[in-house]
């Protein structure tokens, strides 16, 4: 038997909310959200992790600049802490090469990064998911138990068709969705609100798209200045689902 | 020292087995150590019996055997050990699988046809064989 299935929950027991950051499609801001969502947080003053496991193409270090840092091995391995982000991905183990892992080996991955990472007390745990309802979906759902899915999708009718697949699927499996976020809005439409009503899951706002975005790849203090940080950062105050705590 | 934290998974994996089956105790316990992993096997033994004596479980009897890794390609067939590569591959790409094993498809190729598409059929990393108690 796989002795790693039975240390996970101990490994997330002091972690207070894990919130899956997921959606149908790539490309639609799933690891800006969460990098973005990461650093506001941490920046209110909560305990925060990252953990980026789309390892197909991780992208959470290149948001936040994170480079040169790597877990130190005590017991298991301890999370380097970057602006107070406690951040585990598999760029430290890939580096910069290309990861050629089918579904099982991915899912084995997963399972070795949550049996050694002891991530300590945290209010939060940001999961950067990879695109689709594959294995990191699964073994996330298999085996974080606590997760919420925070949805982002575009005004994109492809993007909107697998963003109901995964909907569609999470709200099969009775799984706490804790709203969905429209991202890189260029129009007034409603469209994307309207459609999505069907699945009677929190509609938490629209985030209009910031050209200026880019520029602040790779640097933290000036990602938190652009519009993009300060509209998810409105959304994330004024959303009860979030249920903050802003007196700590 | 990860292997601490293998070793804590599979000691927490005998007491769930322990509270499933209605065991008094635990008898034995039956490892298989994957040789991809290269787990230092004094320090997974050591932590062992550290978690082991700290959870009540003095009287144990732990067996450990490592298992050779073996590869196999999916585009040629083609089958090696992971042992034909160890002295070509660097220090830092060795500790990275020891960490993650899968990151092996990374940093290994198949020998006859260059393929980083194979199965690891055996020998990836702990599992347990076994788990005997008495009632």
């Amino acid at each position: 038997m796989d002795p790693r299935l039975n240390i996970v929950e101990e490994r997330l027991k002091e972690i207070k909310r894990l919130i899956a950051i997921s959606g149908g499609k790539g490309g639609v801001g799933k690891s800006s959200v969460a990098s973005t969502l990461a650093l506001t947080l941490s920046k209110l003053g909560y305990k925060v992790g990252l953990l980026d496991l789309d390892f197909w193409g991780p992208s959470a270090h290149i948001i936040l600049g994170i480079e040169g840092v790597f877990p130190k091995e005590e017991k298991g391995i301890i999370p380097p802490e970057i602006y107070g982000i406690k951040f585990i991905s598999i760029i430290y183990y890939a580096g910069d090469e290309p990861s050629p892992l089918r579904g099982v080996d991915i899912s084995n991955a997963i399972i070795e990064l949550l049996t050694i990472t002891r991530w300590g007390q945290l209010d939060f745990l940001i999961v950067d998911m990879p695109p689709g309802i594959g294995d990191a979906t699964l073994d996330v759902i298999r085996l974080m138990k606590k997760v919420e899915f925070l949805i982002v999708t575009t005004q994109s009718k492809v993007t909107l068709e697998t963003v109901k697949k995964v909907l569609g699927m999470l709200k099969e499996l009775k799984l706490p969705i804790l709203g969905i976020i429209e991202n890189m809005k260029i129009t007034n439409s409603s469209f994307v609100k309207d459609q999505l009503k069907i699945f009677d899951v929190p509609f938490l706002g629209e985030i209009d798209f910031d050209k200026n975005l880019e520029d602040s790849t790779g640097d933290m203090d000036k990602l938190l200045k652009t519009n993009f940080a300060q509209a998810l950062k409105k959304i994330i105050l004024k959303i009860p689902e979030f249920n903050l705590d802003l007196t700590i | 020292m990860h292997e601490w934290a293998l070793a804590q998974a599979v000691i927490y994996t005998a007491i769930e087995h322990q509270k499933k089956e209605k065991f008094k105790g635990i008898t034995e316990l039956k490892i298989k150590m994957g040789e991809l992993q290269q787990i230092d096997r004094e320090i997974f033994k050591f932590a062992l019996k550290e978690i082991a004596q700290f959870k009540k479980m003095m009287r144990m009897k732990i067996k450990i055997e490592t298992e050779k890794a073996l590869l196999q390609c999916r585009v040629c067939g083609h089958r090696w050990g992971f042992s034909d590569f160890t002295e070509k591959l660097d220090k830092d790409k060795a500790e990275f699988i020891h960490f993650i094993p899968d990151v092996a498809h990374i940093y290994l190729r198949c020998p006859e046809c260059g393929s980083p598409d194979f199965e690891i059929v055996k020998g990836r990393g702990v599992w347990i064989n076994s788990i005997e108690g008495v009632k």
